[in-house]
């Protein structure tokens, strides 16, 4: 069996990145071990719990269930870049400012499940914002306060508040 | 996981001379958010893997009045679930979208690899098969095939070597139908402990069930035809007591699993629940369009 080593190009927080990497190498892997992007929790490993979401293309997708290698020219947004420089995004400022974050293992996937469907709908119903978060679990069963928040942050970015 | 060889072909003619090519045990990755569970868990070690996610050609969602909804294998289930023109003509496709698996998941995973992963508790394959879809399959030569016929048995497909399923074609709805799914689970995503799919064709002038089909998950080792069920209600006004009969006869007929979420007996009984179910609101769909 041939361990050939296969070229992987794509966009990190906004930053071209390339590397070689064994085919079975995992997204979360290269985040984490290569690029030392260590927000993206590493969890169950089994598709299970989303403490690992990233956006691809804007959307929500967990590191840990895709190989590196698909990832060739696309675009993935981690927890590391989704604040402005020191200025955090609407929906981490309000998640801290809500008391949304307990032990703050689920948080960098909830916010990447988030982002997501801000991205794609900014007025989102409470029933919308809970299919969202849907595939995130919070072990300190900590979900209203971060439904919330995240209502909260979606008045921030519509410019009502 | 075990290493294994690797290649991404970005066209299908590429990528069926590959796959033609290759000995060995080759295993074809669309988004893997099945497959990659597996080879985790060493339950699967393919030797190649030809990845066809990045073959643009195949990710389309088509529709025309007269040939239906064609979807090509690299559209995600994310973008099934969004479409326009499945809300509009094929809205049990969106709803089945919305109870399958999470967001992140449908955003990598596809309709493709979901079909020709050929696991008998997905939802697809049995919404599929009560639509009467076809399956378009590329190799040396081109080959349509019923979804209801490609099943063969647990986690295997009618695939020959070399050969690549490229689209799923769902015909037109016909005149006076109607169809709907239904699964038991314990939270919202989850695999269907038992599911049903049902199709009926209702005459608007009689109200009587012309056609039926009516497809059951997780009670066999393929997505299961309740034909028996089927010919009960077939050439009669549908009421509860026919229901009642269809979903016992299912029942006797199913051959399923047990495991944690179920005894095989609890699962006998789930499935003349959720045939009656899923065929109510079908016969529902249909009259309302008369």
């Amino acid at each position: 069996m041939s361990n050939k080593l296969i070229d992987l190009k794509f966009k990190v927080n906004g930053k071209e990145v390339e590397l070689k990497v064994n085919p079975k190498t995992l997204l979360l892997e290269v985040l984490r071990e290569e690029l030392k992007l260590t927000g993206t929790r590493q969890s169950c490993e089994v598709s299970a719990c989303g403490a690992c979401t990233v956006n691809i293309d804007g959307k929500a997708a967990r590191a840990c269930s895709i190989l590196a290698v698909q990832l060739n020219g696309h675009e993935v947004v981690t927890i590391e870049g989704v604040a402005d420089g020191k200025t955090l995004h609407p929906i981490q400022e309000k998640m801290v400012s809500h008391g949304a974050i307990e032990c703050g293992w689920c948080t960098s996937g909830m916010v990447m499940s988030a982002r997501a469907l801000l991205l794609e709908n900014l007025k989102p119903t409470r029933d919308d914002i809970k299919k969202a978060l849907q595939g995130n679990l919070c072990a300190d069963s900590g979900y209203v306060k971060y439904v919330e928040a995240i209502e909260m942050a979606a008045e921030v970015m519509q410019g009502n508040k | 996981m075990k290493d294994f060889n690797y290649s991404a072909p970005k066209t299908v003619k590429e990528a069926i001379s590959l796959l033609g090519s290759l000995q060995g045990e080759v295993k074809v990755l669309c988004g893997g958010q099945s497959m990659l569970v597996l080879m985790k868990q060493g339950m699967l070690a393919p030797e190649h893997i030809v990845d066809i996610k990045g073959i643009s050609e195949l990710d389309y969602i088509r529709f025309s009045e007269e040939k239906g909804l064609t979807i090509g294998a690299l559209a995600t289930h994310g973008a099934v679930e969004k479409s326009p023109i499945v809300k509009e003509k094929y809205p049990v496709l969106a709803e089945m979208e919305d109870n399958l698996a999470v967001v992140q998941t449908r955003t990598w995973g596809t309709i493709g690899g979901n079909v020709c992963h050929g696991d008998p508790a997905a939802d697809p394959p049995a919404v599929f098969i009560a639509l009467s879809s076809k399956y378009k399959l590329m190799g040396k030569k081109e080959r349509i095939v019923n979804a209801e016929d490609f099943y063969k048995d647990l986690l295997e497909v009618d695939l020959e070597h070399g050969e690549l399923l490229v689209e799923v074609q769902v015909p037109p709805m016909p005149a006076n139908s109607g169809v709907a799914q239904e699964k038991l689970m314990v939270q919202k995503g989850d695999m269907g402990i038992v599911g049903a799919a049902a199709f009926v064709t209702v005459n608007p002038s009689t109200g009587i069930c012309e056609d039926a089909r009516i497809v059951l998950t997780n009670v066999a080792s393929i997505p299961f035809r309740a034909k028996g069920s089927e010919k009960v209600l077939i050439g009669k006004k549908i009421d509860e007591k026919l229901l009642e009969e269809a979903g016992q006869i299912a029942s006797e007929e199913v051959d399923p699993p047990a495991d944690t979420h179920g005894s095989e007996e609890y699962r006998r009984d789930m499935a003349r629940v959720f045939l009656k179910r899923a065929t109510a609101k079908a016969l529902q769909r249909a009259q309302q369009k008369n």
